[in-house]
C-alpha cells in the first residue's frame, strides 16, 4: 500500500512523485539521463534546467500532498517519528525515576523499636520513613473510654479495636490528617488523646478525630510485634 | 536569502499568538525555509550535535545536582551514592561525564572543520570570535566539573591549574589564594566550583544563541568556500539539513552510547575512584584527554611563567584566525598548500595530545617542543605568509557548479572575482 509511485489525480494526469522520478531515472536511464533532467546526483536534489521558475521544494511537497495513497516517503515519516518517540520516552524514564526513592531509602523502610520501658500512660514518639509515629500505652481507663464511644458520635467512624492489636498499644503516625502539622500528645480535652497545635485538630485517645477541620483519624502504620516487648514498624 | 519569514499561521490562535509574539516567524525563518547552501557536507552537521550535546549535559546535570553534596567531607560518598542507590545514577553520571567527553570531540571536529574551510573569515568573524568563546566557556566549564567527585585526580587536577595563576609576577599568590578561598584547595573551593559549574552552562547557552544568530546573517560557509548567489545555490533548511542532520546526531549517539553502556570509565582516570588527598600526589598526574595538547605545551617550556603563558597563548590565538590567515580563499579545497600546512597542523594537535598523556621526560620532551614549535609556527607566520605567497586553485562560479563539478570560469576572471570578493585589512 505504501508502494504507490505514479497514482492518478483527480483530473486525469498521472502526477509522478519527486523521489520516483529521480529513482527510475537513475535505474533505467542512468546518471548522465538524471543530470540532463536536471538532478544532482551527488545529494539526489534536483538542481535546474527546469521549465518552470517553481521551486523545488514546492514541487516536492506538492507532489506529497496529490498522491491519494500513503507514499513510501509517509512510511517513512511515521515510522521515523514513532521511532524517535519511543527512544525519547525510553531517554525520559530514567530522568524521571531518578526522583523516586533511592535505595538509601527504601532500606530504612521499617524500624524496630523496644516498647519495654514505655510506662503506661506514656506515648513515645519513634521515626520511621521520616515520619514520626506516636506509640502510646494505654491506661485502662483510656481505653475503655474509647471503647464506650458510640461510632455514631465520630466523624470517621472507627471501632478502637479496630485500630489496635493488643489494646494497651495504640501505634498512629502522628501527623494531622489536616494539612501535616504533627499533634501534641496527652494534650486536649481528651484524656490520652492528641491536639493539633497547627488548627485545633482534636483526637481521642484512639486517635481518632472528634472535632476541628481535620477529615480522618490518625492513620495507622503498617506494624507486629516482634514479642512482648519488641515491635517491628513498616 | 536572509531567510524573511513567510510564515502564514493556520490556526486563529496561532495567529492571535503570532500577532502578539511572532515566535513561529522565527522558528519558521530559521529553521524550516533557511536558504542553506546545497553543497554542505557532514562535517557540517557538528553544530546541531555541539547543541544536542549541551541540552543533554545541562539536563543530566541539573538531575544529578539533585543528588550530589558539594561538601569537602560529602562530595565523594555521595557520587558514590549517585552510583549505587539512586535509581539510574549510575547511567546519568555516565552519561553526564562521557557527555562531556562527547561535547569536547564534537567541539574539535566543528573547529578543524571551520579551520579547513576559511569559516572565520570574512564576513564570519564575529560568529568565530562568539564560537572561542563558548570553547573558553566550555574548557572552564569541563575544568570545574572534574572537581567535583573530589577524587584524588579532582583534587590535584583543581591544584595544578589554579596554581598556574601562581606564575603571574606580584600578584599570582594573591589571585591564587582568592580562587581558593583559603591557603589551599578546600572546602570553599569545592562550593564555589559546584556553583560555577552549573552557572557556566547556561552562559554558554547565551553565547550559542548569539552565535547562531551571527551564523543565520550571512547563512553557513560551505566546503566551496564561495557565497550563496542564487535560489538555485541553496536549498531549505527543513526537510533537507534537518533530515541530515538528525541523521548525523543518531549516528553520534551510538558511538556516545557506546561509551556510556560499553567502556563508560574509559577516558577517565582509576585514581579519581580515590577519595581526595591533600597529602598525597598521585604519581602521574594526566588532565582530560581534551586538554591534552594543551597541558603538552604547557610542560614544554622548562619556565614557570614562560610554560603558563604558551599554554594561554595557544587557545587565545585560536581567537586571531581571521586575522592572521591573510588568504582570500576560504576552502582549503582550492589552497592547495595551505592543505599541507593544515593537515601538518592537524596531526601535530592530536601529537601534542599523545605526548601530554605520556611522561615528561626524555624524547617526549623534544618531540612536545617541537610539536608546540610548529603550533605557533602556524598561526604566526605560516598562515600570514602563506595568503601572500601561495596561488589558490580557480575558484568555480558558483555553488551550484561546484555540486555539478563544471570547470571554473577562466583563470583571469576568477582572479579578479577573488580580488572583489576578499577584502584586506578586514576593516573598511
Amino acid at each position: 500500500m505504501f508502494a504507490v509511485a505514479h497514482s492518478g489525480s483527480a483530473n486525469g494526469t498521472v502526477t509522478i512523485s519527486w523521489l520516483d522520478a529521480l529513482a527510475s531515472d537513475l535505474a533505467l536511464n542512468g546518471r548522465a539521463k538524471a543530470l540532463r533532467h536536471g538532478y544532482c546526483v551527488h545529494d539526489g536534489a534536483r538542481l535546474f534546467d527546469k521549465q518552470d521558475d517553481k521551486p523545488e521544494f514546492e514541487d516536492i511537497m506538492a507532489a506529497g500532498t496529490i498522491a491519494e495513497e500513503p507514499t513510501r516517503r509517509d512510511f517513512l515519516f511515521v515510522a521515523t517519528g514513532a521511532m524517535g518517540a519511543a527512544g525519547a520516552a525510553f531517554a525520559a524514564w530514567p530522568l524521571i525515576d531518578q526522583m523516586s526513592p533511592d535505595a538509601t531509602t527504601l532500606a530504612a523502610a521499617s524500624a524496630e523499636v523496644d516498647i519495654g520501658n514505655i510506662a503506661e500512660g506514656q506515648v513515645v514518639t519513634v521515626k520511621w520513613r521520616g515520619k514520626p509515629i506516636f506509640i502510646s500505652h494505654r491506661t485502662q481507663k483510656e481505653i475503655e473510654t474509647a471503647r464506650a464511644v458510640p461510632l455514631s458520635e465520630l466523624r470517621d467512624p472507627e471501632s478502637d479495636e479496630s485500630r489496635v492489636q493488643k489494646p494497651e498499644w495504640l501505634i498512629v503516625i502522628g501527623i494531622c490528617t489536616h494539612l501535616g502539622c504533627v499533634p501534641l500528645k496527652n494534650d486536649g480535652p481528651y484524656e490520652g488523646g492528641y491536639f493539633c497545635p497547627c488548627h485545633g485538630s482534636v483526637y481521642d485517645a484512639s486517635g481518632r478525630i472528634r472535632y476541628g477541620p481535620a477529615p480522618y483519624n490518625l492513620a495507622l502504620p503498617p506494624y507486629k510485634f516482634a514479642s512482648d516487648t519488641k515491635v517491628t514498624i513498616g | 536569502m536572509s531567510g524573511e519569514s513567510t510564515y502564514v499561521p493556520k490556526s486563529r490562535l496561532a495567529k492571535w499568538f503570532e500577532s502578539r509574539l511572532p515566535v513561529g516567524g522565527l522558528i519558521h525563518s530559521s529553521f524550516v525555509v533557511f536558504p542553506n547552501p546545497r553543497n554542505l557536507n557532514y562535517w557540517w552537521t557538528f553544530g546541531g550535535i555541539l547543541s544536542f550535546m549541551l541540552v543533554a549535559q545541562i539536563v543530566t546535570g541539573v538531575v544529578l545536582a539533585m543528588h550530589y553534596t558539594p561538601q569537602s567531607g560529602l562530595a565523594f560518598s555521595s557520587i558514590e551514592h549517585i552510583m549505587r542507590d539512586v535509581n539510574y545514577g549510575w547511567l546519568l553520571r555516565y552519561a553526564h561525564a562521557n557527555g562531556a567527553s562527547m561535547f569536547f570531540l564534537a567541539l574539535y571536529i566543528h573547529m578543524f572543520r571551520g579551520m579547513y574551510y576559511g569559516s572565520y573569515k570574512a564576513p564570519r568573524e564575529v560568529l568565530w570570535l562568539l564560537g572561542v568563546i563558548i570553547f573558553f566557556l566550555a574548557i572552564a566549564t569541563a575544568f570545574t566539573g572534574y572537581v567535583l567527585p573530589w577524587g584524588q585526580m579532582s583534587f590535584w587536577g583543581a591544584t595544578v591549574i589554579t596554581s598556574l595563576f601562581s606564575a603571574i609576577p606580584l600578584v599570582g599568590d594573591s589571585i591564587t589564594t582568592w580562587l581558593w578561598g583559603g591557603y589551599a584547595v578546600d572546602n570553599a573551593t569545592l562550593n564555589r566550583f559546584f556553583s560555577l559549574h552549573y552557572l557556566l552552562p547556561f552562559m554558554i547557552a547565551g553565547v550559542v544563541v548569539l552565535h547562531i544568530w551571527a551564523l543565520h546573517v550571512h547563512g553557513s560557509n560551505n566546503p566551496a568556500g564561495i557565497e550563496k548567489k542564487t535560489a538555485k545555490d541553496t536549498l531549505p533548511f527543513h526537510p533537507y539539513f534537518t533530515v541530515r542532520d538528525g541523521f548525523a546526531l543518531v549516528c553520534f549517539l551510538a558511538f556516545f552510547a557506546w561509551f556510556v553502556f560499553y567502556v563508560p570509565n574509559y577516558l577517565s582516570d582509576a585514581d579519581n575512584y580515590i577519595e581526595a588527598n591533600p597529602l598525597l600526589t598521585p604519581v602521574h598526574i594526566v588532565p582530560e584527554w581534551y586538554y591534552l595538547p594543551f597541558y603538552a605545551i604547557l610542560r614544554s617550556i622548562p619556565s614557570k611563567l614562560g610554560g603558563t603563558a604558551a599554554m594561554f597563548a595557544s587557545v587565545v590565538i585560536i581567537a586571531f584566525l581571521p586575522w592572521l590567515d591573510t588568504s582570500k580563499v576560504k576552502s582549503a579545497a582550492y589552497r592547495p598548500l595551505f592543505r599541507v600546512f593544515f593537515w601538518l597542523f592537524a596531526a601535530c594537535a592530536v601529537l601534542l595530545g599523545y605526548m601530554g598523556s605520556q611522561p615528561p621526560e626524555g624524547g617526549y620532551v623534544i618531540a612536545a617542543r617541537l610539536l608546540t614549535v610548529y603550533y605557533f609556527l602556524y598561526f604566526l607566520v605560516i598562515l600570514p605568509l602563506l595568503g601572500r605567497f601561495e596561488k589558490p586553485k580557480p575558484l568555480p562560479p558558483s555553488i551550484c557548479d561546484a555540486v555539478l563539478g563544471k570547470p571554473a570560469a577562466a583563470a583571469d576572471a576568477n582572479s579578479r572575482q577573488v580580488r572583489e570578493r576578499g577584502q584586506w585589512p578586514p576593516w573598511p
